[in-house]
């Protein structure tokens, strides 16, 4: 069931277009701010909100890799593998960060703090090689600057 | 026409298609995965590549994807260009990289259009070192096999599935090497043409489920042209048989009637043919024993003998599913005074009315495939999904057409699928739908409108008197109806094709005659409108053009005047009047013969049974619900017992001397002597080449010339290989002897060209392809409408439905899977079944309290579950049809309920 405060947003979202199922991917965004996810449950719940099949909406979070459709922790890690980060040696600070947190990428850390994630460019190349935790971006890694990166997110 | 160069050939060519279909209908070979003629182009395979030059004097051209490309005056480009050829070799080697090596064991093997297409663009090496991606698959039901392994993303099945049947509950999800074509989550496909993704993937991720549960590979079937017999509309098929089973259906090309697809019903619903209820030698009831006992074929002749010693008067009542062959065959024996069509008075004398319409005119009868180009569709009374499948799926592409003036408006050419998606976006045609229940297009329907079908043959007759006055007035409707009648009305008279649909499902006459009174209203006002109307069954037409007189005229007669024997031709009679009313002309008789080939309440009264084939093992005649006349062959020879109904019939004929005609044994003969006594049904002989038919001296093969271990495959019964049986019923023959080039098109028993294994050889066999098949498309009108006649307009408008205080008005609620009588032995039809229910309206329900009513029907009180919907019409109750746990009642009738 989604919240009547999802309920809200969506609609709101859904009165910029000419037909409501335009808004899906707002949203699964908004259901994603919520939860934290959007569960199998939920793409049944937008679908009927927005009249569209299950199929319809799990078609369009599918495609895209910022809509989760399995849990995550607490805070999300991007760490982009793209063309400039590897050259600037972003291999050191993935090898960094699984030693740190016990996880593979893909995977989300026993305590449900962070979960580690590739990501393709965060057009942040020119402070390569760069992640995002949550909305914040940070450049310029090292494997030090990652150890207090990651204190403030405890 | 332009002149373009292919490859420093000058070709004359019409510009209206894309360079790729346009070199395929030129007969050349170009690979392409994710175009589809009928579902046009989106360029996103990149197979299709080919070299395009600028003009004389550039030597270096650019690739450019042939489907994706217009045809222009003077156009010149290269097929076999060294670089281009390199390019499409990548592609496809690109796309074999997750493709697993499974061929063996896929059931697409042999016949897989990207065996074929990795063959013919030369890549034989892989040089990938990776892992293959893979997939989990889903359980989609029935009929349908999902392997997602083998997938190479063409993404034909979802625009099949999504935007050429409408079919919502299948998707492609993911991205980039993790695409997935499947549902949401496990279940059964919705969509009732889910079938042809079988067909229309170019390879092995979709396969026929039942295929698979008695596989044989392509070349390993003997195969022939037939019709499907599971509705009216006579779609063309291929029947493939091994070691004397059905093995499959699949859709035979035929550009005026089904084109490409088939459905569901149609392609799964063959397994009565193998059916243990399937009776395979003659059967006579003991005197002793009162059970059926096996006899020999001397026994039946000697029934048959000690019968006509004493003169006898003889009842013969024929079906609407057999054969216009096997039906005046029996007409031949009983004498036409003495034979009735085995169907109720109101279903016949709504056939024969629907009959009267189509050949009234002025309106013109499309064929099936032709309703795709209505621009305006009016729907009375007809929820064709149900009962006339492949007219569902034409008529969602009829809602395309007039949206299609804006490309072609804005000079987009029409093959340009996405650009034209574009355009549309959730533009329609103007599309109505009348009916009491809701039906699977009202999702594209400009309006609705639910109610009684009489109130909907009013509004009908409404809108005829609104385009002409002349034609009758309808009083007292509605505001709202009002309106309505001049929204359909209007629309109508500024479409450029404007389409009527409407059939017998509703047992209302009014619908039929409010149907014509549209059309030639419209024919006042200078259109030139088309109208097509379904009946009950595959032969209907060509059963009511041969006789008038209905099942319980039978009854009567029966009754009234001394008969010695009843002679009832594949059909059950339990299925078409009340169990009483069967019970009363059985109970008349001393002899019961039944020529049937499957074990049923029929057979159960029967004194003699006579194995006869089913579509699979008979050749014969049906006439669809438009007129067309069109011939279906036996598959295989199934032993000495079992013989087409015509057949036995045409023995005891000549064997008694009765006729008094010429000889009466091969199928010829019988044509013959059915254009004699119906010389309107000339067509029937002229609509394919007689058995003297032979190509370069030589019969036409069932078996392709691969068909592997003939000689061996009977060796455990005998080692000598058997000589093959003979077929002098038609030019074709039953092994793998004879011409294997291509066969005029009436005798086309499976699409294979050299290099083009899979169904996709069927561009092979057309003029141009996407049109009609080389040689001109099978079938014959037995008549056509009299478009230029006067015909006068029906002038009774039916009282407007009033629901009563203590009953309620039953109508029939036919279901795709359920309401036929022979499909529903394939397990997977039962299983989609619905269980037996009453239909109410959520308002009406309301007055009973529990979930299951007592409904008393025709004097028999039974127990059914409530299905409420709020829009089906108050004061009525829906009954599904023909369901096998459920009785056959007297339709439209007023029931009483209690609960």
């Amino acid at each position: 069931m989604l919240s009547d405060k999802e309920r809200t947003e969506i609609e709101e979202h859904s009165r910029h277009y000419p037909r409501k199922q335009a808004a899906v991917i707002e949203a699964l965004k908004v259901v994603q701010s919520h939860r934290g996810y959007v569960s199998d449950e939920n793409v049944k719940d937008i679908a009927e909100f927005l009249e569209m099949t299950p199929d319809e909406v799990d078609s369009v979070a599918t495609f895209y890799n910022l809509i989760f459709r399995k849990p995550v922790g607490e805070h999300v890690i991007l760490l982009c593998d793209s063309v400039s980060c590897w050259i600037m040696g972003y291999e050191t600070i993935m090898d960094h960060l699984r030693a740190k947190l016990k996880i593979e990428p893909g995977q989300t850390t026993e305590d449900g703090k962070f979960t580690l994630l590739t990501i393709p460019c965060l057009g942040a190349c020119d402070r390569a090689p760069a992640m995002m935790i949550d909305n914040d971006l940070h450049g310029n890694l090292t494997v030090q600057k990652i150890d207090e990166i990651l204190k403030k997110y405890k | 026409m332009v002149k373009i160069t292919i490859d420093g050939n000058v070709y004359e060519v019409d510009p209206k298609d894309n360079l790729l279909q346009t070199i395929l209908s030129l007969g050349l070979d170009l690979p392409y995965f994710c175009w589809h003629p009928a579902l046009g182009s989106v360029g996103s395979c990149r197979q299709c590549a080919v070299k395009k030059y600028s003009g004389e004097d550039d030597q270096k051209g650019r690739i450019v994807m042939a489907c994706m490309e217009p045809v222009v005056d003077g156009m010149r480009i290269s097929v076999n260009d060294p670089e281009v050829k390199d390019f499409r070799a990548n592609i496809i080697e690109l796309l074999m990289t997750n493709h697993p090596h499974d061929c063996p064991v896929c059931d697409e093997g042999g016949e897989c259009h990207l065996q074929d297409v990795t063959l013919m663009s030369g890549h034989n090496y892989r040089q990938f070192d990776f892992n293959k991606r893979t997939h989990n698959n889903q359980y989609l039901g029935p009929f349908i096999n999902h392997e997602m392994n083998r997938c190479i993303q063409c993404y034909r099945c979802v625009r099949f599935y999504r935007e050429y049947a409408g079919g919502r509950d299948f998707n492609v999800f993911s991205s980039r090497n993790r695409v997935f074509f499947g549902r949401y989550e496990d279940g059964v496909l919705e969509n009732e043409f889910s079938g042809n993704l079988a067909e229309v993937c170019p390879t092995g991720v979709f396969t026929d489920k039942t295929y698979k549960q008695h596989f044989t590979r392509k070349w390993d079937l003997t195969t022939a042209p037939s019709i499907c017999h599971n509705c009216s509309l006579g779609c063309n098929i291929i029947a493939g048989e091994r070691y004397g089973t059905i093995r499959r259906i699949a859709s035979r090309y035929n550009g005026k009637v089904n084109g490409y697809f088939i459905c569901d019903r149609g392609r799964f619903g063959y397994e009565y043919v193998n059916s243990d209820q399937r009776i395979r030698e003659p059967l006579r009831r003991g005197q002793a024993s009162g059970r059926l006992e096996p006899v020999d074929r001397e026994t039946v002749f000697n029934y048959f003998k000690k019968i006509f010693d004493k003169k006898p008067r003889l009842l013969g009542i024929g079906s609407p599913k057999a054969s216009l062959e096997s039906n005046h065959a029996l007409q031949m024996l009983v004498g036409k005074e003495n034979f009735f069509a085995g169907v109720s008075a109101v279903e016949h004398q709504l056939t024969l009315k629907a009959i009267q319409i189509l050949k009234e005119g002025p309106a013109e009868v499309p064929s099936l495939r032709e309703t795709e180009k209505a621009d305006t569709v009016l729907i009375l009374g007809e929820d064709v999904t149900n009962t006339a499948p492949m007219l569902a799926l034409s008529l969602r592409q009829a809602s395309r057409q007039k949206p299609m003036e804006l490309p072609i408006k804005m000079n987009v050419p029409t093959w340009h699928e996405m650009a034209v998606l574009e355009l549309m976006q959730d533009e329609r045609s103007p599309f109505f739908v009348l009916t009491p229940t809701e039906t699977k297009l009202d999702d594209i329907a400009t309006a609705v409108y639910r109610n009684a079908p009489d109130n909907i043959a009013r509004l009908a007759h409404a809108v005829a008197h609104y385009i002409d006055s002349a034609a009758p007035e309808v009083e007292n409707l509605s505001e709202e109806e009002t309106e309505l009648v001049k929204q359909i009305a209007e629309n109508l008279l500024s479409s450029k094709q404007p389409l009527i649909v409407s059939g017998t499902s509703c047992l209302n006459e009014s619908l039929l005659e409010a149907a014509a009174n549209i059309t030639r209203a419209l024919k006042k006002r200078q259109k030139s409108p088309w109208i097509f109307l379904t009946v009950p069954e595959a032969n209907s037409v060509g059963l009511a053009l041969l006789d008038e007189k209905d099942l319980n005229q039978a009854i009567e007669k029966a009754l009234s005047d001394s008969y010695d024997a009843l002679i009832i031709l594949e059909n059950d009679l339990y299925r078409r009047i009340e169990e009483d009313k069967a019970n009363k002309l059985f109970d008349a008789f001393e002899h019961v013969i039944v020529l049937h080939y499957l074990h049923n309440s029929t057979t159960d009264k029967a004194n003699l049974v006579v194995p006869v084939g089913p579509f699979s093992e008979s050749d014969g005649t049906l006439v669809n619900n438009e007129g067309r006349a069109q011939r279906f062959y036996q598959v295989f020879y199934p032993g000495d017992s079992v013989k087409e109904s015509w057949r036995w019939l045409g023995q005891i004929i000549t064997g008694h001397g009765l006729n008094g005609r010429s000889e009466l044994s091969k199928l010829d003969d019988f044509i013959e002597a059915l254009v004699r006594d119906f010389p309107e049904l000339k067509a029937v002989k002229d609509l394919a080449p007689n058995a003297d038919f032979r190509i370069a001296g030589q019969k036409i093969p069932r078996q392709s010339h691969r068909y592997s271990g003939r000689t061996s495959m009977n060796a455990n019964v005998n080692v000598s290989e058997p000589k093959p049986p003979e077929d002098e019923d038609s030019p074709m023959s039953f092994t793998m002897e004879g011409y294997q080039g291509m066969p005029p098109s009436p005798f086309i028993s499976r699409f294979w060209y050299p290099g083009w294994n899979s169904v996709q050889a069927v561009n092979k066999f057309q003029i141009e392809v996407g049109g009609a098949l080389r040689g001109g498309d099978p079938g014959l009108r037995v008549f056509e409408p009299q478009t230029d006649s006067d015909a006068p307009y029906y002038t009774r408008i039916p009282e407007a439905f009033k629901p009563q205080k203590d009953q309620w008005f039953a109508i029939p609620v036919f279901h795709i899977f359920g309401s036929d009588e022979l499909s529903i032995y394939t397990p997977g039809v039962a299983e989609l079944a619905p269980k037996p229910y009453l239909l109410l309206n959520q308002k009406d329900a309301e007055s009973f309290s529990g979930e299951k009513v007592n409904v008393l029907l025709d004097g028999k009180q039974i127990e059914l579950t409530v299905k409420t919907s709020s829009s089906f019409p108050s004061g009525m109750v829906g009954i599904p049809f023909g369901l096998p746990e459920m009785k056959i009642f007297k339709f439209p009738n007023w029931v009483k309920i209690s609960g």
